[in-house]
């Protein structure tokens, strides 16, 4: 808060102190990470476990060295299918809902109905037949499998057709039209550029639905060189069972894996528009 | 096909050029899948003499036996009470920690406001899988500080991952990923309520707690709702937090959840059927639970187009 009224200058006590148990509770594992990352794995499990140590570099060494560098080559793979997977979807939402928000067509609503249906479908009853489907066009353990799939959300459609009908004011399209623009014209450069916050609202909720999907790349893929960052930990920490030295360089790869996406979130949390996910938007 | 708003042709053709792309892919990648899985749920393999050799396998129609087997399976029932008790406990608290902590962050006087929102929606940005290791090597008793301040106190120490706790040990790593999401929604929802309803609730004698109870949530039911149901699907769907779980403890099997049963079903035990009509059980269960929401949105935000 920037202006407290002069008559309570002080906070109150309860509401703050309720509200940073909570924030220690959500750091509490970040801070263990960052504790345990510090530690050599013959440590890890007889010093206290939030005590640091000094052996971050030698651990990031391990990770680097393990397999050939793969770790990093996960992160790749993972910046690959968020970042292009949510550029895209973002690009395809922004397109459609646009189109559902600003014109009048026959099959409008049906469409409409049909799309947002797919919000409620379970990511399980498509996970299935999506590999027997990729199977057959020989598409199954290749970097194809796990972006095709993630392209088009029916729930980034609907809340760009929210932001469209909020943000493109029909005048201007309707202003643009009489200059002679064309259709595709019009959407690129005149309401393209008022959609920027809701595109970026939808990227960054495709980005950390794409990021978080476990089922898909677990399924399609069986080669760890196109792994995503989640699956090659997932099969370290499993192999971590029978070769507990294993567990230091999941925990250092799970911290820095967590770097980027919180990057991500704090350089863009100024453009994004929370209010479009609570259905509350004023553009 | 009527001809609608259009004074020149392409007009007409734009819409329908625009949404090509999504409607494709959609199609390809939703609605062929979704009658594809319905499909495979009525048909099996049926072998013919030992089984051996060219033909000796092939797929008939199976009417609604493998449905009929899903339902008398003991241990799909078993991991979906399992679901319900999780459901149970982590909708309550999730939501009810949010509400909680989205009204206190619209309350006046609240100090570290901004260290407090951001601290607590930072777990959105942590997928599930790395969640669950975080969490996971935090209840493995030889790392626990838990265990390591109740070993050094002398007391007997507790089993976080012993078949009997692992279910609320993962209850907590959901808590923990979801609740700054949610809270954020619905802070989001109460920042656009003017702020003018309160003053005079302020001016008459009103407690912040008596502006929460009488006039916040009542305004924040349809959010609450929508956050509700947001939730009841992925939680149906739970599988990544018990897997990841699994590879530290042995209490956690391999059809703990009905998500992880259709994938054993259908990867491990080669039994693509029976997975199917499952996956297209659980579909049907959790499109009832949200039509509700279906029929809430449309009323809310397209209202329009009734």
């Amino acid at each position: 808060m920037t202006s407290t009224p002069a008559r309570r200058p002080r906070p109150a006590f309860l509401p703050t102190a309720i509200l940073l148990i909570g924030a220690v509770y959500c750091l509490l594992p970040v801070a263990w990470v960052v504790a345990a990352s510090t530690k050599a794995g013959s440590t890890l499990f007889t010093s206290f476990t939030f005590a640091p140590s000094g052996s971050f570099f030698d651990n990031m060494g391990d990770l680097s060295d393990y397999g050939g560098g793969i770790y990093w080559r996960w992160m790749i793979n993972t910046a690959l299918y968020a970042g292009l997977g949510a550029a895209l979807s973002a690009g395809l939402s922004g397109l459609s809902g646009y189109t559902l928000a600003k014109y009048r067509f026959t099959g409008r609503s049906v469409i409409f109905n049909v799309l947002l249906a797919g919000v409620l479908v379970p990511g399980i009853v498509l996970a299935i037949p999506q590999y027997l489907m990729l199977a057959k066009v020989g598409l199954t353990n290749t970097y194809w499998s796990v972006l095709l799939p993630s392209i088009v959300s029916p729930y980034g459609i609907y809340l760009a057709r929210i932001y469209a009908a909020a943000a493109v004011p029909d005048t201007v399209v309707e202003a643009a039209r009489v200059d002679g623009a064309s259709e595709f014209r019009i959407f690129r450069t005149v309401a393209l550029p008022m959609m920027v916050p809701g595109m970026i609202t939808v990227f960054l909720v495709q980005f950390v639905a794409i990021w978080n999907n476990f089922l898909l790349p677990f399924i399609m893929l069986a080669d760890d060189k196109k792994f995503p960052v989640t699956l090659g930990l997932y099969t370290l920490l499993n192999r971590g069972a029978t070769e507990p030295a294993l567990y230091s360089l999941v925990i250092t790869g799970a911290l820095l894996s967590m770097i980027p996406l919180v990057a991500v979130f704090l350089a863009l949390q100024r453009y994004w528009r929370v209010d479009l996910l609570s259905g509350a938007v004023k553009a | 096909m009527a001809v609608v708003t259009s004074r020149r042709g392409r007009r007409t053709a734009a819409p329908y050029a625009f949404l090509a792309p999504a409607v494709l892919l959609f199609s390809l990648f939703i609605l062929l899948p979704v009658g594809y899985t319905a499909y495979l749920s009525l048909r099996k393999v049926q072998v013919k003499g030992l089984g051996l050799g060219r033909g000796a396998r092939s797929e008939v129609f199976a009417g609604l036996e493998n449905y009929q087997r899903a339902i008398a399976d003991s241990q799909l029932w078993s991991g979906a009470l399992r679901v319900l008790l999780y459901g149970l406990l982590l909708l309550p608290i999730m939501l009810g920690l949010a509400l909680l902590f989205a009204l206190l962050l619209d309350r006046p006087r609240v100090g570290l406001r901004r260290f407090s929102r951001i601290s607590i929606f930072m777990p959105y940005a942590v997928p599930a899988v790395i969640a669950s290791m975080l969490w996971g090597f935090l209840y493995l008793p030889a790392m626990s500080p838990l265990n390591y301040v109740l070993d050094k106190l002398g007391l007997p120490e507790p089993n976080l991952l012993s078949p009997g706790s692992v279910l609320f040990s993962i209850v907590n790593i959901a808590v923990w990923g979801g609740v700054g999401f949610n809270m954020i929604i619905l802070y989001t929802s109460l920042r656009a309520i003017s702020p003018e309803i309160y003053e005079s609730a302020r001016i008459d004698g009103c407690s912040e707690l008596q502006i929460a109870l009488r006039i916040k949530i009542p305004l924040l039911i349809p959010a609450i709702v929508m956050t509700t149901v947001f939730s009841l699907i992925v939680t149906v769907q739970v599988f990544s937090e018990p897997l990841t779980v699994r590879s530290l403890t042995t209490s956690v099997t391999s059809t703990w959840t009905p998500l992880m049963k259709v994938y054993r079903d259908a990867f491990a035990a080669d039994d693509l059927y029976s997975a199917a009509a499952t996956s297209i059980l659980l579909a049907a269960i959790t499109l009832v639970l949200s039509f509700g929401f279906l029929r809430f949105v449309q009323r809310r935000a397209f209202g329009e187009d009734r």
